[in-house]
């Protein structure tokens, strides 16, 4: 490797040896990628015309305080996902590969991989827990009709992280002609680096439009954290200014029961996925099952640069529960008329909860996502 | 002399057969009684697996024996008994350990317990070469032997590498892919005569063997061992007899020495 792949003690690549040279190779192809205008021309081109970048920064008009959103909602596939599945898909090209691999757990992700299978003409394999695959018949779908096979994981949980341990499992026969698409700045180097890099395009725009509509940096810039790829490509472009960083976890049914997705709150260092970061564990090492209504945020590990932006100080890691997501969901739809994701209305509730203490604070938050897919989850429990 | 090393001198130059088992699967009891019947059916070596709920290398028959395990409760120092019982009936049969990287971390002084119930050696499916310079020194300063894998797609300064670590063979993988879902029989001669050229500890084949035939074909690409895994495992969920099976892919090493 040419780069060391840490984040302070985080981080590195914890994989079966079969899998090292694969993931040489894929460095490799990154950082040639990333000194070549020809590739930064194209994946440029692709953004701009046909994801839809720049994506708009609103201020919202009704909700209280001075909330800015970067509106990744208004991306092509509807999430920030799209941006990185482009560069990723480039790469492949790059390195001569006919197929992509990919997990998905709420399917976001595998709709992103589908749709640059699709454009940029591979074979596209998306992994889906069963159980997943039950609750979101919408996105298999989506999935499949832009040529995607979806096959549904038994195993373990069923759900995201049996997804991506089956997509590993695949990679480990399969690298020679096939590329996995990881779908966050997580699991093994280069990963959790090239992920932040093809999403830093959010936090770059972000910084300048704010600049521009408010003449000043924001106070603090907030976003969701699962695997955590949204929240550090927002914030990449302000870590080194003086702006509060928060990344709001899952809290799920509270943080004091075993039901949520807080791995930074509650979670203890381990090893999962290929790197070092903060995991939910037992005290033996086995990984917890846990829950969010969020599908995108219920996964026990997060991205390596969000454990050592956590101990190092550099950001605020905070929990939002289902239920202050939930209204959080409710009022940007009755007050501003935009339906977010379950995800990004994290990022909404404690933002609402720092306006109100701070009314002045001008705050940008990460809206990674549109709510199509949770609406008719939203009809169920809002009823 | 480590009880891997006395074992391939007591082999003199035969194979070395190792049977994999889950340890915990499906329960404590079954599990101390497969490992005498694995003995019994004439393993030189045992690798045992210590359960994990995520186990990444690992085809369909491990992970669903490493389920059971933890369903029935089996926690590592369950499993450590297992070693420790385990040695006293059979003071000679060198122990390997597999696990993952999670388990061991997650267990202050791991590589020393190990050590203590008597373990011979430790392999940590998902800590390759890159990753394995802090776990190997634990290993030596508890007196545990490192094991590494080597693929047949690993590039010469990491097979270089893998030699210098490795102390009691070198797990030898010479096909892409999980364990148990191979088609079998096939093996790289290459991998075996690089790694003999920097010195590396006895080549031992694993993933996809199966049948005598594999294990004939692992030999002729100059196998020293050999280890059986998912059959194993599947033939003794299946309540059939595992000592029978061992001795036929046992049987498969001397009948190749018979007939060289």
């Amino acid at each position: 490797m040419r780069l060391d792949g840490r984040f302070g003690r985080f981080g590195g690549c914890y994989v079966p040896e079969i899998l090292v040279p694969a993931l040489e190779q894929l460095e490799a192809a990154f950082l040639d990628a990333r000194d070549d205008p020809a590739f930064a021309a194209e994946l440029n081109g692709l953004l701009a015309n046909y994801a839809g970048r720049p994506t708009p920064l609103t201020r919202c008009r009704n909700l209280p305080g001075n909330i800015y959103l970067k509106r990744e909602d208004l991306l092509h596939g509807g999430a920030h996902k799209t941006n990185q599945v482009l560069g990723q898909g480039l790469l492949a090209k790059r390195m001569g590969k006919t197929r992509l691999i990919a997990e998905t757990g709420a399917g976001q992700h595998g709709v992103a991989t589908a749709i640059v299978g699709a454009l940029l003409g591979f074979e596209t394999v998306v992994y889906m827990g069963a159980e997943d695959v039950e609750r979101q018949k919408l996105n298999v779908f989506r999935m499949q009709l832009m040529g995607a096979r979806v096959v549904p994981v038994e195993s373990g949980g069923r759900t995201l992280k049996d997804a991506i341990n089956e997509a590993l499992r695949d990679w480990s026969a399969s690298f020679e002609t096939t590329h996995y698409l990881l779908g966050t700045a997580a699991g093994p180097h280069p990963f959790p680096t090239m992920v932040r890099e093809f999403q830093r395009v959010i936090g770059r725009e972000a910084r300048a439009q704010m600049i521009e509509q408010l003449g000043r940096l924001p106070d603090a810039v907030v976003a969701c954290v699962g695997g955590g790829s949204n929240a550090i490509g927002l914030f990449a472009d302000f870590i080194d200014d003086p702006v509060r960083l928060i990344g709001v976890e899952a809290a799920g049914r509270g943080l004091d029961c075993e039901q949520h997705g807080a791995t930074l709150l509650r979670g203890t260092r381990g090893i999962l996925h290929g790197a070092e970061t903060y995991v939910l564990q037992d005290d033996e090492g086995q990984i917890a099952d846990t829950w969010s209504v969020s599908a995108g945020l219920d996964y026990p590990a997060v991205g390596p640069e969000h454990a050592h932006l956590k101990d190092s100080g550099r950001g605020d890691y905070v929990g939002c529960t289902d239920a202050e997501a939930l209204a959080a969901f409710k009022a940007l739809a009755e007050s501003e008329g935009i339906i977010c994701a379950f995800e990004s209305a994290h990022a909404l509730a404690h933002a609402l909860k720092l306006a109100e203490v701070q009314p002045d604070s001008a705050i940008l938050v990460g809206l990674s996502g549109r709510g199509d897919k949770d609406v008719s989850q939203a009809q169920a429990l809002l009823a | 002399m480590s009880r891997y090393a006395a074992m391939f001198e007591r082999l003199n130059g035969e194979c070395a057969f190792g049977a994999f088992l889950m340890l915990g699967d499906p329960d404590l009891e079954t599990s101390a009684r497969l490992l005498d019947a694995v003995v019994e059916g004439g393993a030189d070596m045992v690798e045992v697996g210590i359960p994990f709920s995520d186990p990444v290398a690992d085809g369909p028959v491990i992970q669903t024996a490493a389920q059971r395990a933890l369903a029935a409760g089996v926690r590592v120092g369950d499993c450590f008994d297992l070693i420790r019982s385990f040695r006293d009936r059979h003071p000679d049969v060198p122990v390997g350990i597999l696990t993952y990287a999670n388990i061991v971390v997650a267990r202050t002084g791991f590589m020393h317990d190990a050590a203590e119930a008597g373990a011979d050696s430790l392999l940590i499916a998902d800590v390759p070469a890159l990753e394995v310079e802090p776990f190997a020194r634990a290993m030596e300063q508890a007196g545990i032997e490192p094991v590494l894998i080597a693929a047949a797609n690993t590039p010469e300064p990491t097979l270089q590498r893998i030699a210098g670590v490795s102390k009691a063979y070198t797990y030898c993988v010479s096909r892409a892919g999980i364990t148990g879902t191979h088609a079998g029989g096939e093996f790289d001669t290459g991998l075996v005569q690089r790694l003999t050229k920097f010195g590396a500890p006895p080549p031992v084949f694993g993933f996809g063997i199966s049948k005598p035939e594999h294990v004939r074909a692992a030999m002729a690409a100059g196998a020293k061992g050999v280890i059986c895994g998912s059959v194993i495992v599947d033939s003794a969920a299946r309540g059939e007899d595992v000592s029978e099976l061992v001795r036929s892919l046992k049987g498969a090493t001397r009948n190749d020495s018979a007939t060289k």
